[in-house]
């Protein structure tokens, strides 16, 4: 096709490969250990040797930066893949079983839609304890019904179609036909999602983590290292800014290139919002 | 005398439409209203009648998608209403579809030969890509065009494949809602002879649904002709293309140009 690619897409998607990219490279290389310290060398300019400075502590910030970004991604896809993967079949299921089964899912998951996500992973951090894990969990589940309405709206349009009616008639079962129809039929509709709810939970991560709800020292985050540099907003305003800055382009990003897959994908969808 | 292939009694399908008003029960729609026909082995019955005359109402209930509301559809003497959700599925086999678009009938991220083979995997049939060659070269298709997709194919061609999805578990009946409506006419003729071949060879039987009389009275042995949801004539093609007893019939085929 010679269609262009839309602008949100290619900003999008220069963001999230330099994210994506620092993140991967960290596994490899960072310019300094992130968790080195060096008391004679805290709050160090931007040089040759500490690019972005030091913080209070004396520790490298960009290697910081690229380790809390490898942090971010890991917890963003385990939740996008757990929440994601459940809210699906449940949308799948909803959508085959119609009926009061349809309507209760449904409803379950309005009550889900309804309750203000940050202030459920804040209730389960209480209950259960500040952890990754338990981030990784509280995002998840806020997850569930966002993918459980996109795959039963997706998923009750495939069910009209006559290629379905064609495998009733064969004589295949329901979860059969999910599983071959229409499954891979809203693969699109639920991939522009993950991008757009990567991005919602790269900012809850950031935002449990601004808590001290998510990772625990010393594993790098960007929501740590902005509340720990808050209090030193004054002496070091770089310190805030620039894992502000990583927040907003990873945000940014992956909400830029879910919103340009969704005009690739569906351009009636993206025009009638 | 063993019972008729297909046989419809009396078949009523009702639709509930939305409530108007809070207080007067919603409207109700009959689609299908106390049909009768009796298709035989091996012969053809087109059904005719203007959009909204509950053609297609009636072909899903003899596919079973949909069941009557009063009245029977009798596959091989057996009631389709009565069977067990697993005695139907076992007969499917026996009966399928064609479709009307040929663009919807097939899925786009399915190949072609997984597409013809679902019916047979459906049965646990063996052989399967064996059959699946013959029934590409019954439709005079390519065995090689197995490994193609959907968009590869033109309408005609597209439709040559749902008939090779239809025809591969070597069914008794197959049922064709507008099979030919959506193709230009010089294609519609090639998928008319298609059928008619086919039938000879396999024996098959054929339900034959179209709003075009024209095309109905090239192919189909037995006519019955639908109005407002309700049968009200069936009989030998040539009889009621020539002498049509019901002034509705006549007002068809004039409209028609016959
Ligand atoms: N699922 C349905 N729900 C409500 N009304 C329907 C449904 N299917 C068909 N109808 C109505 O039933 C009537 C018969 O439709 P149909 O069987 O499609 O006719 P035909 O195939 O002869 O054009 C029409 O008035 C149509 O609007
Ligand atoms: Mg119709």
């Amino acid at each position: 096709m010679k269609t262009r690619l839309p602008v949100n897409f290619l900003i999008g998607a220069v963001l999230v490969a330099l994210v994506l990219g620092a993140a991967a490279l960290s596994l490899v290389w960072t310019p300094h250990d992130f968790a080195q310290m060096n008391i004679k060398a805290k709050f160090g300019p931007a040089s040759s040797t500490y690019w972005l400075g030091t913080d209070q502590l004396g520790r490298d910030v960009v290697s910081q930066l690229m380790a809390a970004a490898r942090n971010s991604m890991t917890v963003a896809l385990a939740a996008v893949l757990i929440g994601g993967s459940i809210g699906t079949a449940l949308g799948l299921l909803a959508s085959a079983i119609g009926g009061w089964v349809e309507d209760l899912v449904m409803r379950i998951a309005d009550i889900g839609f309804a309750f203000p996500a940050l202030l459920f992973a804040i209730m389960l951090a209480a209950v259960f304890g500040p952890s990754l894990t338990n981030a990784v969990l509280a995002i998840s589940f806020i997850n569930i019904p966002v993918f459980a309405r996109v795959a039963r709206a997706s998923a009750n349009q495939v069910w009209t179609r006559e290629y379905v009616a064609a495998a009733q008639a064969a004589g295949l079962n329901r979860a059969v036909i999910s599983w071959d129809h229409i499954l891979p039929n809203i693969g699109a509709a639920i991939i522009v999602q993950a991008t757009i709810e990567f991005a919602v939970a790269i900012l809850a991560e950031a935002a449990l983590s601004y808590l001290g709800l998510g990772a625990q020292p010393p594993a790098p985050s960007w929501g740590r290292m902005l509340s720990e540099a808050q209090t030193l907003m004054y002496l070091a305003p770089q310190l805030a800014i620039y894992p502000g800055l990583c927040i907003v382009a990873a945000v940014l990003g992956f909400g830029l290139l879910g919103d340009g897959l969704r005009d690739i994908t569906d351009p009636r969808l993206s025009r009638e919002r | 005398m063993s019972a008729p292939l297909l046989e419809a009694r009396a078949v009523t399908r009702r639709y509930r439409m939305p409530r108007e008003s809070l207080f007067r029960a919603p409207p109700v729609l009959t689609a299908v209203d106390s049909a009768s026909f009796i298709l035989e082995r091996g012969e053809t019955l087109g059904i005719v009648g203007e959009s909204g005359s509950g053609k297609s109402t009636l072909a899903r209930m003899v596919m079973a998608f949909e069941t009557p509301d009063a009245g029977q559809i009798l596959f091989d003497g057996q009631d389709l209403g009565q069977l067990s959700a697993g005695d139907l599925r076992r007969q499917r086999q026996r009966f399928q579809m064609v479709f009307q678009d040929p663009f919807g009938s097939l899925d786009p991220r399915r190949s072609v030969g997984w597409s013809i083979a679902e019916p047979l995997r459906a049965i646990g049939a063996e052989n399967r890509a064996h059959r699946v060659a013959e029934a590409l070269e019954q439709v005079n298709l390519h065995a090689a065009d197995a490994e193609k997709y959907p968009h590869e194919f033109s309408g005609g061609q597209r439709q040559r494949i749902a008939i090779a999805r239809a025809i591969v578990t070597r069914p008794e009946l197959i049922v064709a809602d507008e099979a030919v409506s959506a193709l230009d006419v010089s294609v519609q003729a090639q998928i008319l002879n298609l059928l008619m071949d086919l039938q000879d060879e396999l024996g098959l039987a054929m339900l034959f649904i179209s709003h075009d009389l024209a095309v109905v009275a090239s192919i189909c042995d037995q006519i019955l002709v639908m109005q407002h949801g309700k049968s009200i004539e069936q009989g030998r093609a040539t009889e009621v293309l020539n002498a049509p007893t019901q002034d509705y019939t006549k007002s068809l085929l004039i409209a028609a140009g016959a």
